[in-house]
């Protein structure tokens, strides 16, 4: 699960990260006189968007006066962001963060990760901030530093005072970049991330190192025994489609395709995706209905693959391992009565029981492309559509 | 011969009084395994179709004699039933369930580290066959045969295709696993690559993989140094988008990194057998292997 910049900032204040003085605003009004608060003669106005990149794109203003303060954040409520992220369709923007700006002097890159072929929590770094970190990764990647935390104690004072040393800090600044990296540790176990990245970690002219943005991603397994983080989860950053489908228990990823796709198990859903496209069409959707797909299921699933005024066709691509195909037909006979397909339905079923499901389509009546094989299928379902 | 598995396998269930506990289980029966206990912490002394609950892992093995488990506990407990198992030293533990926190696996996987009784497959995955003898696990059991033929998956319903190709072909397996589809598992396609290489009754290997992470990679370079036999790869997932999680929590690109034509590219160079189409796996074999 992702959340907003100004969500990510409060949790890393409640661990002691230094973060610049700010509040989330709905309104240009409301954004005006937040910076009227926060004081001082230099403002950031910040799109709140579930991507990044977005300076490029008019997400990130400096603000000189509190007018345009409320006139920035007049201009970005509303609009649509596209940001690299955010693919050409964009984001729409609905609150902006109002925060105090600060003289800086050198950006960094900080985050924490869970390393997966360590099997450990890694930290990376980078004198180098406020870049894609892929960027410094290709060009310079002498200038990536990295360490693992060996146990879940976390890291070692000696880990981190060699991390902040080979960053470039001395002195009180060295220490609040140990402290920093500690407290992220802490905010990554006890809150179950999966990644947090700052970038850019900013030093300023005073000597201080604030976080000047912050993104958490957190396990969504692990979000039963965080209530207060699925609090966060802002609906309006999701594809509602995609939002539909987890009410349902579904896997549902939206594409850019026509030819919608419903098969069990995610590596059967993936490869479904891939034939389409070997067959010389495009997916619309992943959807994987999961093991244990219900009458019911098979119905929703229909319901948000036709919910795509894209899709031309429809391929199911069924292998019954424990789930029995005269099931999955008669689900399919049920969808099709409960919800107006007119669009070229395509099936291939295998697996358990397959004689009986096939017979069960066959003997319907209903216009149904039947498929033997996945490649069978994929073919069928791109001459469809021609 | 096999790997992991055989006729002797003796099997413990934790959370064979659970719905999909005694369902699996009786499949498993019924294809001649070797399911000796349940367990279900509180349910000591009671029995599902004649085979004993116990308490404890612990007390399950010492009465039974079982080295395997398969475990079906909820994910909110899970990591903590792995880890009773592993205390038990039993042999082999074979995680089914979906879900589990991935703080509580890399915990559960530093454990694992520290010991080499016991290894772990999965979580998240459908178990593990040697076709005529044993099944452990969630797999439909009547589209395997017994052969030559390793299968090693990150996937479930893939794998199940590409058995059913291979068994349409007449090429029976040895043993096929699923490794499983989070970020943290226990067992790697090295590990199971290795064991393949040894088992004189394999004669050629298949790897499923998928976006995400980087252990295809890695045995790329394990294939490279140490298998002879030949190797038969296909990854899912050429179309996904960066970014999204395409269902399985470890089926991601994150970063640009971890993409299909990055693993193929690196499985191509270790001499792996790549199979462009999922439709394809059988046939690449029979070709490999001059059928």
């Amino acid at each position: 699960m992702k959340i907003h910049e100004y969500q990510a900032k409060e949790i890393l204040s409640q661990y002691q990260v230094a973060v610049p003085l700010g509040k989330v605003a709905h309104t240009p009004e409301q954004a005006k006189s937040i910076a009227r608060e926060v004081g001082g003669n230099l403002w950031v106005v910040k799109a709140q968007i579930h991507a990044g990149g977005r300076g490029k794109g008019g997400g990130v203003k400096l603000a000189r006066s509190l007018e345009e303060v409320e006139e920035f954040a007049r201009t970005m409520i509303g609009m649509t962001l596209v940001t690299y992220q955010t693919g050409p369709e964009g984001i729409k923007v609905n609150k902006v963060l109002i925060e105090k700006g600060h003289a800086l002097d050198k950006e960094y890159y900080l985050a924490l990760v869970l390393d997966r072929s360590a099997e450990k929590i890694s930290v990376i770094c980078s004198p180098e901030g406020g870049v894609s970190i892929e960027e410094v990764a290709k060009k310079t990647p002498e200038k990536i530093f990295k360490d693992t935390a060996e146990t879940l104690e976390g890291f070692k004072p000696d880990q981190l005072k060699a991390l902040a040393q080979k960053m470039g800090f001395s002195g009180d600044v060295q220490i609040q970049f140990q402290a920093i990296v500690a407290a992220l540790y802490k905010t990554f176990v006890e809150k179950d991330a999966s990644l947090l990245e700052i970038n850019p970690l900013v030093s300023t002219k005073e000597g201080k190192l604030l976080a000047l943005d912050a993104k958490i991603n957190f396990d969504d397994n692990a979000l039963y025994r965080h209530p207060e983080i699925e609090t966060l989860r802002d609906f309006n950053e999701e594809d509602p489609k995609e939002v539909e489908a987890s009410k349902f228990n579904l896997s549902y990823i939206h594409l850019d395709g026509n030819i919608g796709c419903m098969v069990n198990g995610a590596g059967l859903a993936m490869s479904t995706m891939d034939i389409i496209k070997l067959a010389g069409g495009e997916p619309a959707n992943f959807l994987d209905v999961g093991g244990g797909a219900t009458q019911e299921k098979v119905m929703e699933a229909f319901k948000l693959i036709l919910s795509d005024k894209n899709v031309k066709a429809v391929m199911v691509n069924i292998f019954g391992g424990i789930m029995r195909c005269d099931i999955i037909a008669r689900g399919i006979l049920d969808a099709v009565k409960h919800v107006n397909i007119n669009v070229p339905l395509v099936v291939r079923l295998e697996g358990t029981n397959v004689d009986e499901g096939r017979k069960i389509l066959k003997d319907s009546g209903l216009k149904i492309i039947s498929a033997t094989t996945m490649k069978d299928a994929a073919q069928k379902a791109v001459r469809a559509i021609q | 011969m096999s790997i992991l598995v055989n006729k002797n396998s003796k099997v413990i269930v934790q959370g064979l009084t659970g719905k999909e506990g005694t369902f699996h289980a009786r499949q498993c029966v019924a294809y001649g395994t070797k399911v000796v206990a349940g367990v279900t912490p509180g349910k000591g002394g009671e029995s599902v179709d004649g085979i004993p609950v116990f308490n404890s892992v612990k007390e399950a093995k010492e009465k039974t004699g079982a080295n395997v488990s398969m475990i079906f506990v909820p994910p909110r407990f899970a990591a903590a039933a792995i880890r009773e198992a592993t205390d038990a030293e039993l042999d082999l533990v074979i995680c089914i369930t979906e879900g589990i926190p991935a703080l509580d696996m890399l915990k559960t996987k530093q454990m694992l580290k520290k010991q080499n009784k016991t290894r772990l497959v999965g979580p998240n995955c459908p178990g593990v066959i040697t076709p005529g003898e044993c099944k452990i696990g969630i797999m439909p059991a009547h589209i395997h045969k017994k052969g030559k033929v390793g299968v090693i998956s990150r996937s479930g319903t893939l794998t199940y295709e590409a058995v059913d190709q291979l068994t349409h072909l007449g090429l029976g397996q040895s043993t096929c696993i699923g490794i499983g589809g989070d970020p943290v598992i226990g067992t790697q396609f090295v590990d199971l690559l290795a064991l393949f290489e040894k088992d004189p009754e394999t004669e050629a290997i298949v790897m499923i993989g998928e976006i995400g992470g980087s252990a295809e990679e890695e045995a790329a370079e394990f294939i490279k140094k140490n298998v002879s036999k030949p190797v038969i790869g296909f990854i899912a997932g050429m179309t996904a988008p960066e970014g999204k999680r395409m269902g399985h929590a470890g089926a991601i690109i994150a970063g640009g990194k971890g993409t299909a034509k990055e693993k193929i590219a690196a499985l191509k160079a270790a001499g792996v057998h790549i199979s462009q189409s999922p439709a394809d796996i059988g046939e690449t074999v029979a070709k490999v292997l001059g059928r």
